[in-house]
């Protein structure tokens, strides 16, 4: 048939007989846009993330940038950060002064802990699977390797940043009084980043690790008045098997029981044990009225007589 | 002489020292083998970090310490001014928020961080020797580097102080250190010329821990033997033990024999000579050594000179010019700590140098043999 597009158009709407209603079509258009316009202002509200509910419901509050209240909710109000006070000295800030150096320690313990976990999940502590373990994990575990490394590398930055925050600890003075038992905290924590790694030097089970953690347990042997080598020691009926140095090994040489003991002091024992004590750590920063400074510089002139009591 | 001292020399004389062991390294290779050695690359890090941040911490005290020379001369200004480096105006608040301004710092610290984690683990894999095997002895069998402080001390004292004692005292010494420094002063601040004598302590405590951790490292080969870097481990060199004991050198010196000390090898009762005669040394080494670190404690570097003549007065009055400073200092330390203090500074801080030095260029084994232990 040959007709008129106009013309067909026409005869539908006389059809129909109603012509003020709006084809389907049209409908659905008009309709869509509405529904585009409110998607639209609706989205534009998105924009903002912080004034979602579902922002709401975690953080509590809306980050309002410019509310000092606010700002100061952000931190009370969530579990991780509160471990922050509201507000700091507007110096400590500055890179210069504290050069992050506990902030990057704790950070990489995290790490420390992801990686680690990750690696239980390949890992036993038995003498016939730990090497091929780690074999398998540096082979065919997708990442394996980078996994491995990447626990390592950041055992030993750990280390390097512990003592360089210790340094900085140092040069500000800021083991003063009141902080005078955080630094012994911190000694402490620092003893453990240290058993934390001896203990784990031994797991992958080979030479290395081997030797190490024989040298280093020889030294227990010595120990005065629990090794059997030490002063004092023979005196004192101890032997091989039943000195300091059998227990620490769970036998008189570095064997199966040696690798369990060093796993479980590795993955359980010393990581519990160096939470509790970075709690208190962070615990102490806050109650000795946070970082130190930089604090207005005291002369020598303004020193105080000393106290008699 | 002060002339001559600036960091021009320092630098030409730090220059010819590294030309002259350049010139005479052996073995370049060997000496890349340590230094590329996948769980040695923190130390070779760490040569960077340290002046690094060491830099960074002295360059605050620096100007910290002009701040305070300034305030000290002007009474006047010290009333008024803010008393930082920083700067600060009126009407500044004087905290700011830690959301955003501290937790977008340590957002960005964790990001790079992890950045350089990620770069170090692709680039660099951890070792894995050989599985454990109990019948082949590694040699060199070495820890950790950071143990190599602890296995580096076996040289020079038996087991027991090495591995047990040192640790200790380095550990309850550390924890000791702020109920001994009584010094007010520096607390918050880099300063260096209010804390002189503190640091001149950490700081050597430091620099002993890193020279043993770069021995252990780059100079022990194989059979624990000194090699120089650049040096080839020789893996059948052998060195014959050569130290003796310091009752047994003096016997064979002829101070000893033309005293007669010849007795104090002979063995009535459990040697007991040999017991006094150590007692003696170690006793005698307390009492130097305290000497020693309370001038170092006292003493006012500037007003040293020469002493004119022998007369004692002359000698005390140019060798140990009191500085009024650290006797402020001293008034305020108790009893207590000033003996806590004296006590780790010379069983560790000096015990360790002294004994690395008599073992190392005098060839002395012990200076104190007892039947139950030996120092
Ligand atoms: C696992 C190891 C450690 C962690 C995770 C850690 C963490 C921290 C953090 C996050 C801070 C806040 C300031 C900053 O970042 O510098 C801090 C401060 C402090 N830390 Fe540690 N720390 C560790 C080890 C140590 C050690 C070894 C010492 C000293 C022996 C120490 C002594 C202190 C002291 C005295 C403060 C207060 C500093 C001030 O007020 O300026 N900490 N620590």
């Amino acid at each position: 048939m040959d007709t008129d597009p106009k013309d067909s158009k026409e005869t539908k709407q006389l059809t129909t007989g109603e012509e003020d209603r709006k084809s389907l079509v049209t409908r659905v258009k008009e309709g869509t846009s509405a529904l585009k316009d409110r998607a639209v202002d609706e989205a534009k509200e998105y924009k903002d993330p912080q004034e979602t509910q579902l922002w709401k419901s975690i953080f509590r509050v809306s980050h309002d940038r410019s509310d000092p209240r606010n700002r100061s909710l952000a931190i009370l109000s969530n579990v991780f950060l509160h471990l922050h006070p509201a507000k700091i000295n507007r110096d400590a800030v500055r890179y210069p002064f504290t050069w992050g150096m506990g902030g990057i320690t704790f950070y990489l313990f995290i790490v420390l802990t992801f990686t680690g976990v990750l690696l239980m999940f390949y890992y036993h502590p038995t003498k016939a699977d730990a090497f091929r373990d780690i074999l398998y994990l540096e082979h065919d575990v997708p990442f394996g390797k980078l996994l491995r490394n990447m626990h390592r590398w950041a055992a030993h930055l750990m280390v390097i940043t512990t003592w360089l925050h210790m340094f900085r600890v140092v040069l500000t003075g800021s083991y003063k009084r009141p902080r005078e038992f955080n630094w012994c905290v911190g000694v402490v924590l620092l003893v453990l980043t240290l058993l934390l790694s001896f203990t784990g030097y031994l797991l992958p089970d080979d030479q290395l690790g081997f030797w190490a953690v024989t040298v280093g347990t020889n030294m227990a042997r010595a120990t005065p008045m629990l090794g059997s080598e030490g002063p004092f020691g023979p005196q004192l009926g101890l032997t091989a098997y039943n000195d300091v140095r059998f227990g620490l090994l769970g036998g008189s040489i570095v064997d199966s029981n040696a690798l369990l003991r060093s796993y479980i002091w590795h993955c359980i024992g010393i990581p519990l044990v160096a939470s509790i004590f970075m709690a208190v750590h962070f615990w102490r920063i806050r109650k000795d009225g946070g970082i130190s400074g930089p604090a207005p510089i005291v002369l020598e002139s303004e020193m105080k007589a000393v106290k008699k009591k | 002489m002060r002339r001559f001292v600036n960091k021009w020399t320092i630098l030409g004389v730090c220059l010819v020292i590294v030309a002259l062991w350049a010139i005479n390294v052996q073995d370049w290779h060997q000496l890349w083998v340590i230094s590329s050695t996948p769980d040695n690359i923190p130390i070779v890090a760490m040569l960077a970090l340290v002046p690094f941040f060491t830099w960074m911490g002295i360059r605050q005290a620096v100007a910290n310490d002009r701040l305070i020379e300034q305030l000290e001369a002007d009474p006047k200004l010290s009333k008024t001014h803010h008393r930082k480096v920083e700067p600060w105006r009126p009407g500044w608040a004087r905290e700011i928020h830690v959301w955003p301004y501290l937790v977008r710092i340590e957002f960005l610290a964790t990001v790079i961080v992890t950045v350089v984690l990620f770069i170090w683990s692709i680039t660099l894999n951890a070792p894995l020797e050989e599985p454990a095997n109990p019948n082949l002895t590694m040699n060199p069998s070495k820890a950790p580097w950071y143990f190599l402080g602890l296995q580096e001390m076996l040289v020079y004292f038996d087991p027991w102080i090495a591995g047990v004692v040192m640790p200790s005292l380095i550990m309850v010494g550390l924890m000791a250190f702020p109920y001994v420094d009584s010094n007010p002063l520096g607390n918050g601040y880099y300063t260096l010329r209010q804390r002189r004598f503190a640091l001149w302590m950490f700081g050597a405590g430091f620099v002993q821990w890193i020279v043993l951790i770069v021995i252990g490292t780059f100079i022990r080969g194989p059979g624990w033997i000194w090699f120089w870097p650049g040096q080839t481990w020789d893996h059948n060199a052998v060195v014959f033990d050569k130290n003796i004991d310091l009752h047994d050198m003096v016997i064979a010196s002829s101070m000893g024999s033309t005293l007669g000390l010849g007795f104090l090898g002979n063995e009535p009762y459990y040697g007991i000579y040999k017991f006094i005669f150590g007692l003696i040394v170690v006793t005698g080494f307390f009492i130097v050594g305290a000497l020693f670190f309370h001038w170092l404690m006292t003493v006012d570097f500037k007003k040293m000179r020469m002493p004119r003549s022998l007369r004692p007065r002359e000698l005390h009055s140019a060798l140990f010019p009191k500085s009024e400073f650290e006797q402020k200092i001293l008034q305020r330390t108790s009893l207590l700590q000033y003996l806590t203090f004296q006590f780790f500074a010379v069983s560790v801080l000096l015990a360790l140098p002294v004994k690395l030095v008599l073992r190392l260029a005098f060839t002395i084994k012990y200076v104190w043999v007892t039947p139950w232990f030996n120092i």
